[in-house]
């Protein structure tokens, strides 16, 4: 239970407000980064793809005055019950924020690679239905955090099993074009790398929904099937 | 020569207890054994109705904490347990108050036996202007023992108890008034154990202590609860959070929320309970 009423300590209520809108704020920019790094792959704009991998340091520093701010909370505050789970919340959240700008890196990085080699026809048009969706649940993530939004929440972590059997269905095909062509092996081992790092920032997103389900509802929903998360909120997807 | 043939002998892989390292159990009141039941209990000081159908089971060896803002009831509540009320002329009660099934307000209970069931700590340390090893003996010399070898043996294992020896066993026969604060707070504690009460009720037993001596009376209640049956009104809520088992959260003379305190303060059932320990006003 996160209540809305106002601390006796303004001065308390208004680091939370602000660790809270800092993560708001890293979201943004991991939204942003993504975006590019997808884009620079669809599109071998090298420009886009040099910006995601820049945003990284910024996404990295971010990450650390979050954990900092944190700390001086937990230390100087004593916080309890909602605003504990907040805290403890938001440092979960943040490491797994992180990640997500370190896949984007690892695309943008991808993307770069393969702008030096020859475009395939499809133009990797096959990574665009799996970036998209990776997009959109990652944007869905961040909004059930602004929002503190459980049901949200809920919605957005089932969608990380359609974006797993995604990724199986791009993985085969890949296995299919190098069988074919030998000689597009390492071209497609980047796209298969790229897939990958698109699969795992659904994962992130997904655990940042549960870190969401934990701040707001205080239930541990970490490692359950989606079925046994479904129970304990007494929700249906 | 033989030739050697390299047997493989099979080793237990190693295994880690996993269990071992897990938090043990939740505390679950169901499954613990009653020391104090409250039930529909109404108190009232002259028309004023100070505690509102309060209905509780207190834990046998366990820490249970009373929370709330001032005049919320739980001092009122606390004190209802060794019935320190029947001082006070306007108060009048309804409901039951049960220790190990008895009810303490009956007529045939003798106030000062319940009393010696039930010690009392208070907010501030009240040692006797009497030595260090008379306060200790004080209680039972007045039930009539006055053998020295029984009262050297209670004195030492109480001041033991209370964490106290090491630090006076050279000057047992100086005036208690020279001690600290927080050594006469565990000298109070020591006296109130040397009658071996089967409860031991603190009424904010460390808040005119500094830091350490907080620390060290927290550390005593710990040790204390294998023996007794503690309950502790603070009004400092990580103290609560650190050193009970249970936390009653109490409001304007009403029992809100009452459970397990890992419970309690990570993930509160009721707004109200949130509020207050969040530091929050509704």
């Amino acid at each position: 239970m996160v209540t809305n009423s106002q601390h006796i300590s303004q001065q308390f209520e208004k680091e939370l407000q602000d660790v809270r809108s800092r993560v708001l704020a890293m979201g943004g920019l991991l939204e942003q980064q993504v975006s590019n790094a997808l884009e620079a792959l669809m599109t071998g704009n090298t420009e886009l793809a040099r910006l995601a991998i820049d945003a990284d340091k910024e996404v990295n520093s971010l990450e650390m005055s979050i954990d900092e701010e944190c700390i001086q909370i937990i230390a100087l505050r004593q916080p309890t019950a909602g605003d504990l789970r907040l805290v403890t919340g938001i440092l979960k959240t943040i490491t797994d924020l992180e990640r997500i700008g370190d896949e984007a890196t690892s695309i943008a990085k991808m993307a770069l690679n393969l702008s030096e080699k020859d475009r395939p026809k499809k133009n990797y048009r096959e990574l665009q239905t799996l970036g998209t969706h990776v997009c959109t649940m990652l944007r869905d993530a961040l909004d059930a955090f602004a929002r503190f939004d459980v049901d949200q929440a809920f919605k957005v972590a089932s969608e990380d099993q359609y974006i797993d059997a995604e990724y199986e269905s791009i993985v085969r095909q890949l296995i299919t074009y190098m069988m074919e062509d030998p000689r597009a092996i390492t071209r497609v081992i980047d796209m298969m790398w790229s897939a990958r790092s698109l699969e795992r920032i659904a994962d992130h997103a997904h655990n940042v929904c549960k870190h969401i389900i934990y701040l707001v509802e205080g239930k541990d929903v970490r490692h359950l099937s989606i079925e046994k998360m479904e129970k304990m909120l007494n929700r249906t997807p | 020569m033989e030739a050697t043939t390299l047997q493989k002998t099979p080793t237990a892989a190693r295994s880690i207890d996993i269990e071992s390292m897990q938090r043990g159990p939740k505390l679950n009141m169901s499954n613990e054994t009653t020391c104090l039941e409250v039930k529909d209990f109404n108190l009232f000081y002259g028309s004023k109705q100070a505690l509102h159908g309060i209905n509780m089971k207190i834990a046998k060896n366990r820490v249970t904490a009373f929370i709330g803002p001032s005049g919320c009831g739980k001092s009122t509540l606390l004190r209802c347990f060794n019935r320190m009320n029947d001082l006070i002329d306007t108060v009048s009660i309804e409901g039951e108050m049960l220790l190990d099934s008895n009810d303490i307000n009956a007529q045939s209970v003798n106030v000062a036996d319940l009393r010696r069931q039930v010690g009392m700590v208070f907010q501030k340390p009240n040692p006797f202007p009497k030595s260090i090893y008379e306060n200790v003996a004080y209680g039972l010399r007045i039930q009539g023992v006055n053998d020295r070898a029984t009262l050297d043996k209670v004195v030492e294992s109480s001041l033991k108890g209370a964490a106290l020896w090491d630090e006076v066993k050279d000057r047992l026969h100086e005036s208690a008034m020279g001690m600290s604060g927080g050594q006469q707070q565990r000298l109070v504690i020591a006296r109130a154990i040397a009658i071996e009460p089967e409860v031991l009720l603190l009424d904010e037993p460390a808040s005119a202590l500094d830091p350490l001596s907080t620390l060290k009376i927290e550390e005593l209640i710990y040790e204390l609860k294998d023996k007794y049956t503690i309950v502790i009104v603070t009004h400092n809520m990580q103290q609560a959070a650190r050193v009970s088992d249970y936390t009653a959260f109490m409001y304007m003379g009403e029992l809100i929320e009452f459970g397990a305190t890992d419970e309690l303060f990570t993930n509160p059932s009721k707004k109200q309970t949130e509020d207050y320990i969040t530091g929050r006003y509704g």
